[in-house]
């Protein structure tokens, strides 16, 4: 980047040696264009997880279920439709596993994208303005994403620690989520944590979603009346689905019962 | 007419591109709201001449907007308050008696400051000598009329060749991004028949021109607000689409 | 001294000059392109056309801008459109018709050879700058739209909305930077041409300062064309950006070039009327809106009404009342004038009664008002910006403002001046408009020039140069000259008089514009040349500028072009005196009819004066270049 004054005639700058093109990936990944690319590709991922996981959540509210001769937690029952999705396809959890995977890369390669563009229009404007901006309609949602993706970013790690791993919840039983939801969330710091952290994820969605239109190219009068809708749509369902469970738990909706299931905890292993 | 009085003009002040710049203050005791915002400039340099100080050196040519020349921020937006309006046709019945207006450069790191106002925008002018034309050597051009435009598609193509290239959606981006610059001209070129034929080559070439000097799109809309011409940030969805797809078109049919 | 004015005009009937020309035309063989050096001064339209296709022929090329970037020249401020003889919606228009109004409405003063030629290449230059991406304006069958433009009886002129000068500007600003990328065309921004260098009876180059850093630069190149631009703003107020200036074409006439009918100014009919006294410039409304804009005055001087209050049958609709068959689309001089009578009657509207009111209610109501945004959209808006009033509910005001410059440096048929190797383009040189402009012909002009005719043309005097050693910039001639330069500009730093060179300016464009501007009378004319004289003298004693030489300095810039602009006020004064007729948009109050219509003299003044620099600037030397009509007859214009 030019840094000071250049005179004297400027000639022959498109003239550039060819080189030889790196690989696909690397090359379309080193320009700004196609770094926003993969954020709104690895965005698009994430929001998939985001609304498909806030659904099967909402089976929380089905409480106990009849599946034949046992009574289970339907969410705990989804849990194990999970791991075994596809069977016997493919062996029990590989598929759980493969898309976890994919959902791993897309949150790296998410937060390198992040990183790196942030990285870059830091440089672009080396010095700032020196008296207060105006800004017209850059929202609160767009000027923060970085500091919702970050909250999200950690509260993810929380979150693996406190329902997946349990290292957080002193009454983790594995493969019993009503069970851990309930335990963990009727600790108040943590409903608060929950509360605040999906309101973040609402606020970068909000922003993200219409904005992997404009990264997406993906622009048509036809439709670009709907984006705005569509973010506000999705970030909405995602904060209310998800604050509710919480605010369930320290209502007394959601609350665990043992006497109510005959089945799967204690003892049983989960994948 | 109405006469404004008490008008306080905070301006930046720098010798040079290194040396260290500041704010400096003058009063406007009175000007007539007929009065462009770069004629009280005039105004306070002629009268900073007098007393033996040297003038506020400002980029301003046309007067009417078309240019592109002058760029300042004013109040903390590019081109000042008024939307769609270059700082040349910004006038002072925008502005109350009484006002502070505070005054500074473009800034990024890409426009260089040459001397208080006055920036370097010569970047620009590097994305254009990659790409921004279409390759029609003077002589030999077939008849005008060969091929029917649809009228919606040459009105799309203008709304973005109207750009002149100020430098205000740079100036606006939180990020200092060039992407409404760049996607404005790709636009107005990658819509017309005549411009197919370097489509992506032109996007590709563009694009990479633009990383080298400036920040990333963030999809603010910023740019799109402080453009005089009120360019859209629809021509950027444009330019990413016939970005990515110049990756698989350019490797197929240029690299052999 | 004798001056040689041959304008080489080719061999032939004058349809079949310019294809005689090329025939005939010494060329230069593509390996040895490479050899000649060419220098452009200017990237406007007629400047950045010429240079790009020089880098396509294969010159070496170097191309000097004072501003930032190719893409800022006046050239872009232009709205109407460009005129060419398409005939696209048949309504009888050809090559010979466009030749016969331009030459018409030069009321005669233009060279016949010169004219045809700008006719002729007009169609070229529509279907290349549409390859080049132009969006021109286009029906919905997709087919290019015309629409017709004041003065004209058929739809010639192509647009692109209110922005056809900035459309095509760009277009030549895409080609020039094509060949920079590609490295045919070196590209110096920022650079203010200051002299030129004559070396053996020929142009050798150029004196530059930098305008960043205050440095002087000589280059030497053989051949220069200087594509600089008009020199209106020596009114001051007028409608040309503020840094458009005479210095480089003012200089090369100092060095020899002979200038050209300085006295023909093209005064616009349509611009926005001054709101006070410090206002910088004017802004130009498109005479397209006479298309469908109705231009009255009230009836009675003591109107106090406004304009909507104003019954019918008090209003004045003097165009159409004087001229009936052109009515409201009567060319610039004549509906300029007309507009000075009525506010000089007393009879101008608006807070100071310096304007006549151009009014779309009938348009709005004929047509609807969303067919008028179409149109002119834009240019209501930029109205409504800068005056506050908005032209959907009230009538605009307008009042007429200095546009453009018919005079300039004299050039033969091949656009060089009388300094061999120097050429001049554009709205720079007096070629072919006459004594008055047709609307939408000054982007036709800057683009013939620059595409179509100095790429052809410069090889014949290049092709005798070949092999030739050049002198360099280190030639001592250079270094005299740019000595020059630098002291000229110290000397402005050290007058340390009392007064900034915006107020000499102000003072001087007065001046011109009371004696000199839409109408002039001997005796005006000679207060003019001694007020211009005697403030000249107070400009070289008691200029300020502030500030120093070796680094940007907007100030010192500005000085150097009030002077060249004194010394150039004083010969356009000394060719009006001398005129003693009535022309295009040279208007002698003395040479009229009763009813107030110019009175051209055929006989004695059917010629190009052009003026040779003697050192003194009240004591100019003049020449003059007859002009033959072979083809056109002289008949008085009339637009009644």
């Amino acid at each position: 980047m030019a840094e000071t004054l250049n005179r004297g005639p400027v000639s022959g700058t498109a003239v550039t040696s060819p080189a030889k093109r790196k690989p696909f990936f690397v090359d379309f990944y080193s320009t700004a264009v196609g770094k926003k690319y993969v954020m709104a590709l690895t965005g698009m991922i994430g929001i998939g997880f985001v609304v498909v996981h806030m659904i099967g959540n909402l089976k929380m509210y089905l409480g106990v279920v009849n599946e034949g001769e046992l009574r289970v937690y339907d969410i705990d029952w989804y849990g194990e439709f999970l791991r075994e999705l596809l069977v016997p396809i493919m062996p029990r959890t590989y598929v759980l596993w493969g898309l976890r995977l994919l959902l791993i890369a897309a949150v790296l390669m998410h937060i390198h994208a992040a990183y790196s563009l942030t990285f870059l229009n830091r440089k672009a404007r080396s010095v700032k303005y020196q008296s207060a901006r105006d800004y017209q309609v850059a929202n609160f949602a767009s000027r923060t994403m970085r500091w919702t993706g970050i909250i999200v970013a950690l509260f993810i790690v929380w979150h693996l620690a406190d329902l997946t791993w349990g290292w957080a919840n002193p009454d983790f039983i594995r493969g019993a989520p009503y069970h851990n939801i309930d335990t963990s969330l009727s600790r108040v710091p943590v409903a608060i944590l929950y509360i605040v952290a999906n309101i973040a994820l609402g606020i970068h969605l909000f922003h993200g979603t219409w904005s992997l239109f404009q990264s997406m190219g993906w622009s048509s009068p036809r439709f670009d009346s709907w984006r705005r809708g569509l973010a506000t749509a999705i970030a909405t369902i995602i904060v209310v689905g998800n604050v509710s469970f919480p605010i369930a738990v320290l209502a007394g909706v959601i609350e665990f019962d043992p006497d109510a299931i005959n089945c799967c905890i204690e003892g049983e292993e989960g994948g | 007419m109405t006469i404004l009085t008490n008008i306080t003009i905070k301006i930046w002040r720098q010798e040079g591109p290194d040396t260290e710049g500041r704010f400096e203050t003058h009063q406007i005791p009175e000007i007539s709201d007929e009065a462009s915002f770069l004629e009280l400039l005039d105004i306070l340099n002629e009268r900073l001449i007098e007393e033996g100080k040297e003038a506020i050196v400002f980029d301003h040519d046309c007067r009417e907007g078309i240019c592109g020349t002058c760029s300042m921020m004013i109040d903390g937006q590019a081109h000042g308050p008024q939307k769609g309006t270059a700082t040349c046709q910004l006038h002072m019945r925008t502005f109350s008696s009484g006002d502070e207006i505070v005054v500074e450069p473009w800034r990024a790191t890409a426009f260089p400051i040459i001397k208080d106002l006055m920036v370097d925008r010569a970047p620009f002018d590097r994305i254009m000598e990659v790409g921004g034309f279409i390759t029609a050597p003077t002589g030999g051009a077939p008849d005008a009329n060969i091929i029917p435009i649809p009228k919606p598609v040459i009105d799309a193509s203008m709304d973005a060749a109207s750009c002149i290239g100020c430098g205000a959606c740079v100036a606006a981006c939180p990020n200092g991004a060039a992407n409404l610059f760049t996607a404005a001209k790709i636009t107005h070129l990658n819509l017309l028949p005549q411009g197919q034929a370097e489509r992506y080559k032109r996007a590709e070439a563009m694009v990479e021109k633009m990383d080298e000097y400036f920040g990333s799109c963030t999809n603010h809309g910023e740019c799109e607000a402080a453009c005089p011409k009120e360019i859209s940030i629809d021509t950027i969805a444009t330019m990413n689409v016939d970005y990515w797809k110049s990756k698989f078109k350019n490797r197929q049919h240029l690299d052999r | 001294m004798s001056m040689n004015l041959d304008a080489n005009i080719p061999e032939g009937p004058l349809a079949d000059k310019w294809q005689n020309f090329i025939a005939n035309e010494r060329l230069v063989n593509p390996s040895n392109k490479r050899k000649f050096k060419i220098i452009v001064v200017g990237t406007g339209l007629a400047g950045a056309s010429a240079a790009a296709t020089f880098g396509e022929l294969g010159y070496e090329v170097e191309a000097f801008t004072f501003h930032d970037s190719p893409r800022r020249a006046h050239s872009i401020s232009a709205q109407g459109g460009i005129n060419a003889a398409k005939n696209y919606p048949g309504d009888g228009d050809s090559v010979h018709r466009l030749f016969f109004d331009t030459v018409k409405g030069g009321d005669f003063r233009a060279r016949e050879a010169n004219v045809h030629r700008l006719a002729e290449v007009s169609n070229e230059i529509i279907d290349q700058m549409v390859a080049q991406g132009v969006p021109f304006a286009r029906e919905y069958g997709g087919l290019l739209d015309n629409r017709s433009f004041g003065g004209a009886q058929v739809s010639r002129t192509f647009y692109a909305r209110g922005q056809t000068g900035q459309q095509l500007l760009i277009g030549a600003y895409q080609q020039l930077s094509r060949q920079i990328g590609l490295g045919n065309v070196k590209l110096w921004n920022r650079m203010e041409m200051v002299d030129i260098v004559n070396i053996d009876g020929r142009c050798a180059g150029i004196v530059c300062r930098d305008l960043l850093t205050g440095e002087f630069s000589s280059h030497s190149a053989h051949a220069v064309v200087l594509a600089t631009g008009g020199y209106g703003n020596v009114f001051y107020l007028s409608t040309n950006a503020m840094s458009c200036n005479v210095t480089a074409a003012w200089r090369a006439h100092r060095r020899g070039a002979a200038f050209a009918n300085p006295s023909y100014t093209q005064i616009h009919p349509t611009c926005i009327p001054q709101a006070d006294d410090f206002q910088s410039k004017l802004t130009l409304m498109s005479e397209s809106l006479r298309n469908d804009g109705r231009i009255w005055v009230p009836v009675s001087a003591d109107e106090t009404r406004t304009a909507d209050q104003i019954p019918e049958d008090e209003r004045d609709y003097y165009l159409e009342r004087i001229y009936p068959s052109f009515g409201n689309l009567a060319p610039r001089d004549v509906s300029s004038r007309a507009a000075k009578r009525m506010v000089d009657a007393g009879q101008g509207v608006g807070p100071l009664k310096n304007g006549v009111y151009l009014d779309f209610a009938d348009a709005i109501e004929r047509l609807g008002r969303s067919t008028i945004e179409e149109r002119y959209g834009n240019l209501f808006d930029m109205y409504e910006r800068i005056t506050g009033e908005n032209p959907y509910e009230t009538p605009m005001r307008i009042y007429p403002a200095s546009h453009y410059t018919m005079g300039g440096l004299w050039v033969d048929y091949e656009l060089m001046t009388t300094v061999p190797g120097l050429y001049a383009a554009g709205e720079a040189n007096f070629s072919d408009h006459g004594a008055n402009r047709l609307g939408a012909s000054a982007l036709m002009q800057g683009l013939s020039d620059g595409y179509f005719v100095l790429p052809y043309t410069i090889s014949m005097y290049l092709s005798k140069l070949l092999n030739k050693p050049i002198p360099d910039a280190s030639h001592e001639e250079f270094t005299k000259v740019e000595n020059e330069a630098r002291d000229r500009f110290a000397n402005y730093l050290a007058i340390d008089g009392t007064q900034g060179p915006d107020y000499f300016h102000r003072k001087l464009g007065k001046i011109i514009w009371d004696y000199c501007g839409m109408d002039r009378d001997a005796d005006g004319l000679r207060k003019a040349l001694s007020d211009i004289s005697s403030l000249h003298e107070e400009f070289k004693k008691d200029l300020k500028v502030t500030g120093s030489d070796k680094n940007v300095n907007q100030t010192l810039e500005k000085a150097g072009r009030v002077d060249d602009f004194f010394e150039l006020g004083m010969l356009m004064c000394k060719d009006a005196l001398n005129r003693e007729e009535s022309c295009g948009g040279h208007f002698r109050v003395e040479y009229q009819t009763d009813d107030g219509e110019a009175v051209r003299n055929d006989e004695d003044f059917a010629y190009v004066s052009a003026w040779e620099w003697t050192g003194d600037p009240l004591e100019p030397n003049e020449h003059k270049e007859q002009l033959e009509y072979e083809v056109v007859k002289f008949q008085t214009r009339s637009y009644k």
